[in-house]
């Protein structure tokens, strides 16, 4: 089961993903975390919504994230796939609020592999591109048996290139990872088992 | 004498002296003066040529103080505090500017003053009783005697609106004497503060501060072709010619570009331009002119283009630096910079942004955007208490009790409290007004939800009433 979560889990590069649900902003900041260097994360055009600096920093260190945002659907996709294929980021994040075509989707894929980048794209609820490696839905949990306070739901619901799944994971911030966290029926047999 | 187009008629707009002695005047109409004088010699005026012709003088005149610049559109405006004595006194730099000035062929007139205005006026007005008597090189006032000086001078030596002097003659007052002598109440209320204004800063009651325009060494380069071009990569091929030429000016003035303008003059006498920005001072040929490529390819050379400009607009100083090849930090980060440069000239450098620390407690207010382009990463993050992950505009969910509500609604999602853990009581910041926390202080609650959402709800004791503002995940 652990074995199977990181296998996928930090992305893998070359390639672009999605992530859907009210987690996934986590999701990104939490590859951010575990990755290197400078960061781009593209918007459409200021929204009311944004990400506080304040919230990220337990996440990663936000000097590295630099903010691009684009007019339109078809600015941060172009910024996106500039960004992408550039190589002088590793990882690009984008938030859309419209649905990626196939040849959008298929154009960023081969950006991301001319690039040596990962891309990863948070979508509205219900879409994405077919030419994405993986898709993730997203979202924070509560769990009355587990104090822990930053439970997250993270389901794979689209690999192109193994199998799906779902995991319970946490976001550890002093040592920058994410810890897998068994689910409650498990881990009230490995607690019959210990007793 | 020279004439130009000026209010509907050719009209005179400088003369020599012998012309002024035959009674013509400035602005009088051409027409006029060739009825009186047939055999006159005439050509047009042209005030672009002026206009260098004078920005060279200022750069000349820089050999007398360093604060030389070009005053309206016939004059020079040197700052001589504290330079005359290295010309042996006022008297002796005033003959000396005067020689250098009739050996060059021109007849001067200039004025030393305490006051700027008392200068002009002194200069343009001053000296039409000197030109008969005998040489003169200029007129010097003393310090602290700027009015007396003026006193026999016309209104128009205030450096006025035609109007008024108009109005003012109609009244009969044609000496800055005869101004001076009116009570300034009367003055003020029908001729408004103007005009009591220049006169003060004149006598020098008024601060007149000088602003000199230093005109800057530009960076330009332009090719005329013998054919026409079209093909963008000739075009391409041309600016990234110019640009070597460019860099390396820039080179010896240790100067980067900060933005530069390509116009392209096309067969039909037209121009098209293209602009870029880069995200730092450069002066890379190579990488300046891969930018340009997206905007020549959206250019429309229509049929050819036959000459083509290139020029900096803002330039910025960049040292020369050491060169290295293990340096891979450099490397990485011109990349990035070219990156930000890419996207800058796309959507515009104020959309590329990074966030830098700022001190404030208020949550939306703890950090600053910045453009990427205009600022350095920074390093100094402090965690301030948790914070959400992401904030928002409060949103009201209508609830008004003191302590967190069980069950709520927000976003059309209902919502059932399981644990609250707070307040974190945050007070507005009294000396600066701000709209958004018009309701007072705030008790923050980070709250979690049996849904799964952690939400960052505040309530605002002093006008009860409960708020979303941010979510953790």
């Amino acid at each position: 089961m652990a074995q199977e979560f990181f296998d996928i889990f930090p992305l893998c590069s070359r390639r672009s993903h999605e992530a859907v649900g009210p987690g996934a902003i986590s999701f990104a900041a939490s590859m951010v975390g575990i990755t290197h260097g400078p960061v781009l994360w593209i918007a459409e055009q200021r929204q009311n919504e944004h990400l506080h600096p304040g919230g990220l920093i337990q996440f990663c260190d936000p000097g590295r994230l630099l903010f691009a945002y684009g007019k339109t659907h078809m600015d941060v996709l172009w910024i996106a796939e500039e960004v992408l294929r550039s190589k002088s980021v590793s990882l690009v994040i984008a938030q859309l609020s419209t649905d990626i075509g196939l040849t959008e989707g298929r154009r960023l894929q081969l950006a991301a592999e001319a690039g040596r980048a990962t891309g990863l794209f948070l979508l509205p609820q219900g879409m994405g591109s077919n030419a994405a490696e993986t898709r993730w839905h997203c979202a924070p949990i509560h769990d009355c048996n587990n104090s822990d306070s930053t439970l997250f739901d993270w389901r794979c619901i689209k690999n192109k290139s193994g199998t799906t799944g779902q995991w319970i994971v946490n976001w550890n911030d002093t040592a920058h990872h994410i810890n897998l966290v068994a689910q409650t029926g498990q881990r009230a047999r490995q607690q019959a088992q210990a007793g | 004498m020279l004439t130009h187009f000026h209010k509907n008629a050719q009209r005179i707009y400088c003369l020599n002296r012998k012309a002024e002695k035959a009674g013509l005047s400035r602005d009088m109409s051409f027409a006029d003066a060739r009825a009186m004088y047939p055999d006159l010699i005439s050509d047009l005026a042209d005030p672009i040529g002026d206009l260098g012709f004078l920005r060279v003088l200022v750069r000349w005149a820089e050999r007398y103080c360093p604060f030389a610049g070009v005053d309206g559109t016939n004059g020079l405006l040197l700052d001589i505090s504290g330079a005359a004595h290295l010309f042996g006194g006022e008297q002796a730099m005033l003959d000396d500017l005067f020689a250098r000035f009739q050996r060059a062929g021109l007849s001067p007139a200039i004025a030393i003053a305490d006051t700027r205005g008392a200068a002009w006026a002194m200069s343009r007005y001053g000296q039409k009783s000197h030109y008969g008597s005998k040489q003169q090189s200029g007129a010097i006032i003393e310090a602290g005697g700027s009015l007396p000086a003026l006193a026999n001078l016309p209104v128009a030596a205030l450096q006025l609106a035609d109007k008024t002097i108009h109005s003012l003659r109609r009244l009969g007052i044609s000496t800055i004497h005869d101004l001076s002598q009116i009570p300034r109440v009367t003055l003020t209320r029908r001729f408004g503060a103007s005009l009591l204004l220049q006169l003060d800063r004149a006598s020098g009651a008024q601060p007149d501060p000088i602003e000199l325009q230093k005109h800057q060494v530009g960076f330009a380069a332009r090719m005329t072709l013998p054919e026409p071009i079209g093909l963008s990569e000739d075009v391409l091929g041309i600016v990234g010619r110019l640009m070597h030429a460019i860099c390396k000016k820039l080179e010896t003035a240790h100067m980067g570009a900060r933005r530069l303008r390509l116009s392209a003059q096309r067969v039909d006498q037209n121009t098209v331009y293209a602009e870029i920005g880069l995200a730092r001072p450069l002066r890379d040929a190579e990488r300046m002119t891969n930018l340009f490529s997206r905007s020549v390819e959206a250019m429309d050379a229509g049929f050819g283009i036959e000459r083509i400009r290139l020029e900096v607009i803002e330039a910025e100083s960049l040292k020369l630096t050491q060169i290295s090849h293990i340096d891979k930090k450099a490397a990485a980060s011109d990349a990035l910079a070219d990156l930000i440069s890419r996207i800058g000239n796309r959507v515009g450098f104020e959309n590329i942004v990074r966030y830098l620390p700022a001190q404030s407690h208020i949550p939306e207010k703890s950090f600053l955007v910045a453009a990427a382009a205009y600022s350095e990463a920074a390093e100094n993050w402090h965690p301030a208490g948790e914070r959400p992950l992401s904030i928002f505009p409060p949103e009201s969910i209508g609830a008004t009790g003191a302590s967190p509500p069980q069950y709520f609604r927000w976003r059309n999602m209902p919502l059932t409290l399981v644990e609250a853990i707070g307040p974190e009581r945050l007070l507005p910041e009294w000396w600066l007004d701000n709209s958004d926390w018009r309701s007072g202080m705030r008790d923050y609650w980070r709250v979690q939800t049996k849904q799964g959402r952690r939400l960052w709800l505040f309530f605002t004791p002093q006008n009860p009433n409960w708020f979303v503002q941010g979510e953790f995940a």
